[in-house]
């Protein structure tokens, strides 16, 4: 590469551009902006909650900033970081030279910076408080900003959608000669699962949105109950999106996950099919199971019965991947550098929320538990111990191809241990306190929680800080790491079989697949006849 | 490999296999996520109509939104007679069967125009209740699609005037076309949902 587009290539990142691996910076380091946003904001709250008076913020500043703490990190930190892995990846994975909709590409993420834009105003023009699942008829009579939030989250949606329909196109018609569907990478199966769910799930939120938005703003009547209208639906349009959403934001990290075990254990993934197709269970099951979020909202309790088997059902899929991970690892030569330490860290920490959910799916339990602090830990060990995981694992892993340096070995174990200390410390007293009694969303509490909330605090100041040697190494070693093989990690798919970072167009000529992409440990030939130069100049 | 996949390995795409357009493929995705988005807006619809009895269904002009339904399935047809006629090179015959879609749409536009009038003037508005809000918005978000089909049928329209589009350069009349049968169906579906079933 010449000085010229090197000094040229940070320009780039700023502005209008279709490449993919351009658009996929973008995105990740658009929303890990959002995700500081967002881990401020949760600073707050659990500063907050470090004494049980309400000492601190009042109690409308605190549901303002617990609301923009959910929503900043759902729908502007995960959703989005997941997307730019996957417009990073998936032409790379899959031998293509971009996305199919490459300009569609460009425009699903320059809808991001204006909705994150909006959600921040919408602080200033008096906060949304109705929690990041804006529950009417709290997000009907709320301050005005409850409708910048609206505006924000559609927009963030139709963006999703849009890159849905590039991410589904560009599987099925550009992948390399070869390259059937069992010869994917499971990131990409991952990626078809998720895109999925946000075609089928995304557009009903976007209908209930509009509903809530025209009740606020032209005084129309869907959720008004004097007039008939009732709450309850709401619900159900909210949550036929955002239970599926667990898995837009879950399936994703799950393909990170299985594409890095058979990399640092040498060894073939176990049950490569059975992961692809409990992906697609996962997305389909996923689009059943909504109402188990509204058991105690006066549902009929014969309704409840099949929405708890249903839920309970995802178990199975998402216990094959449990196992066949394990099965990957087992008797593997283990390296553990910082994306496996992360991925192993997903694996127990996301095993926790998993079972936690299976709690919450039995109608009894959820009783008891429901809108307690022991939704609040299943949830963080689901999204921060699970997808966060996966997605610091990811950033890692990639990091060589990305930025065509290495990161700091070192620091990234701190990094991990650190941030598997915050994760449990912050996470684990929730569950206790959640099953005393404790309800979420609620700025005082009774002295008798006051250690529990302490230690959690203590893990989300250790959490904090925890992105400061992730920041250091990623800043340094993009500038100045040493710098990178085309496949440092002697990893077998073909985002490695180019350049470190890859050239425009990726691969100076298409590949061809001739095997398996996960053949560690086998005699055979290599996944890919190497078409691309192993390591340009 | 084989050596029949070797000779193969510079056009083959599973999709093209397939016999896809990637244009056609991304079309399908979107109207797959939009048949959501109306499923969401009908979801509420019913939900009320069942739960409240919808009196108001009673002041629905069902024989003019009838004629105006016959208009728009009528536009269904002028835009596969339209695609077959591109195919078949014939620029004439398609311009004037692309003009007659449009006036179509403008028609249906206008009857529903004419509907939401009258319904104002008998008092059921978007805010008189929780009829007026789920009737206006599901129909008008379907009024809205229709209109946006309308203006790309216009930019075709111009693209068939400029000669850009011929007997073998067409794809961006059956997207269209697609797009607008969607339109179309979506609104047999609200018909017989709102008008006919009550």
């Amino acid at each position: 590469m010449t000085t010229a587009s090197a000094s040229a290539s940070w320009r780039r990142y700023f502005w209008w551009n279709t490449d993919h691996k351009v658009i996929g910076v973008q995105y990740i380091v658009t929303s890990f902006f959002f995700f500081i946003l967002g881990g401020a904001l949760a600073g707050l709250v659990r500063a907050e909650l470090a004494s049980p008076a309400t000492d601190l913020l009042d109690g409308a500043t605190y549901n303002q900033v617990m609301t923009n703490h959910g929503t900043l990190m759902i729908f502007l930190w995960i959703l989005p970081v997941l997307a730019g892995f996957g417009n990073y990846l998936i032409p790379l994975m899959i031998g293509a030279r971009d996305m199919v909709f490459p300009r569609l590409n460009a425009l699903s993420y320059w809808m991001i910076p204006p909705a994150g834009m909006l959600m921040i105003a919408s602080f200033f023009a008096g906060g949304a408080e109705a929690g990041w699942t804006a529950y009417v008829p709290l997000s009907i009579g709320g301050p005005p900003g409850q409708t910048l939030w609206a505006l924000s989250v559609m927009l963030l949606g139709i963006s999703a959608i849009f890159g849905a329909i590039n991410f589904m196109t560009t599987i099925i018609m550009m992948r390399a000669p070869g390259l059937s569907f069992w010869r994917l990478p499971l990131f990409v199966w991952g990626m078809i699962a998720t895109s999925t769910l946000i075609l089928t799930a995304t557009p009903v939120l976007t209908s209930g949105l509009i509903m809530v938005a025209l009740d606020r703003v032209v005084g129309t009547h869907f959720f008004t109950v004097t007039s008939g209208g009732d709450p309850v639906l709401w619900q159900n349009l909210f949550w036929f999106y955002s239970h599926p959403a667990v898995y837009i934001m879950i399936l994703p990290a799950m393909g990170i996950i299985s594409e890095i075990f058979p990399v640092f254990a040498r060894k073939p993934i176990f049950g490569y099919r059975m992961i692809a197709m409990s992906s697609m269970a996962i997305a389909i099951l996923g689009l059943t199971v909504w109402a188990h979020h509204m058991f105690t909202s006066g549902m009929d309790p014969r309704l409840r019965v099949p929405y708890m088997v249903s839920s309970m059902v995802i178990a199975v899929p998402t216990g094959i991947k449990i196992f066949s991970w394990l099965a990957t690892i087992w008797y593997g030569k283990l390296r553990f550098t910082t994306p496996m330490l992360f991925a192993l860290g997903f694996i127990s920490m996301f095993l926790i929320g998993g079972l936690t959910g299976i709690f919450l799916a039995a109608i009894p339990v959820d009783l008891h538990v429901h809108d307690t602090y022991f939704v609040v830990a299943h949830l963080h060990f689901v999204l921060f111990g699970g997808s966060v995981s996966a997605v610091y694992a990811g950033l890692y892993y990639w990091f060589p191809k990305i930025t065509g340096r290495m990161y700091d070995e070192k620091i990234g174990r701190t990094h991990f241990a650190l941030n598997f200390i915050g994760t449990n410390l912050a996470y684990l007293p929730m569950f206790i306190a959640g099953l005393m009694g404790m309800p979420r969303r609620v700025s005082a509490y009774d002295v008798s929680f006051t250690s529990y909330n302490q230690l959690a605090t203590l893990g989300a100041l250790i959490l904090a800080a925890s992105t400061l040697p992730f920041l250091y190494n990623a800043v340094l070693s993009w500038a100045r790491g040493p710098k990178a093989a085309a496949n440092p990690w002697q990893a077998l798919t073909l985002e490695w079989q180019t350049s470190s970072p890859p050239p425009p167009e990726n691969f100076p000529e298409i590949p061809t697949a001739t095997g398996d992409p996960y053949d560690y440990g086998e005699p055979s030939a290599p996944a890919a006849e190497p078409a691309a130069a192993p390591a340009a100049g | 490999m084989s050596q029949h996949a070797m000779q193969h390995a510079e056009d083959f795409r599973a999709g093209h296999a397939l016999g896809l357009d990637h244009r056609k493929l991304g079309m399908w995705f979107f109207i797959a996520s939009e048949v959501m988005f109306f499923g969401g807006l009908l979801a509420a619809f019913l939900h009320y109509k069942y739960t409240l009895g919808f009196p108001e269904t009673a002041e629905l002009n069902v024989v003019l939104v009838g004629i105006n339904t016959m208009v728009l399935l009528t536009s269904s047809y002028t835009v596969v007679s339209a695609l077959t006629a591109i195919r078949q090179g014939r620029q004439g015959r398609f311009i004037a069967l692309l003009l007659l879609t449009i006036l179509l749409g403008v028609a249906f536009l206008s009857g529903q125009i004419y509907e939401f009038a009258d319904l104002y003037r008998q008092g059921v508005t978007l805010t008189s209740g929780v009829f007026g809000s789920s009737f206006f918005t599901l129909t008008g978000f379907h009024g809205l699609h229709v209109a946006a089909g309308v203006l790309w049928a216009i930019v075709t329209l111009f693209r068939g005037l400029r000669g850009t589009l011929n007997a073998e350069h067409n794809m961006a009349v059956e997207i269209f076309g697609l797009y607008w049968h969607f339109v179309d169906i979506v609104w047999i579906v609200l018909f017989t949902q709102i008008y006919l079933i009550v």
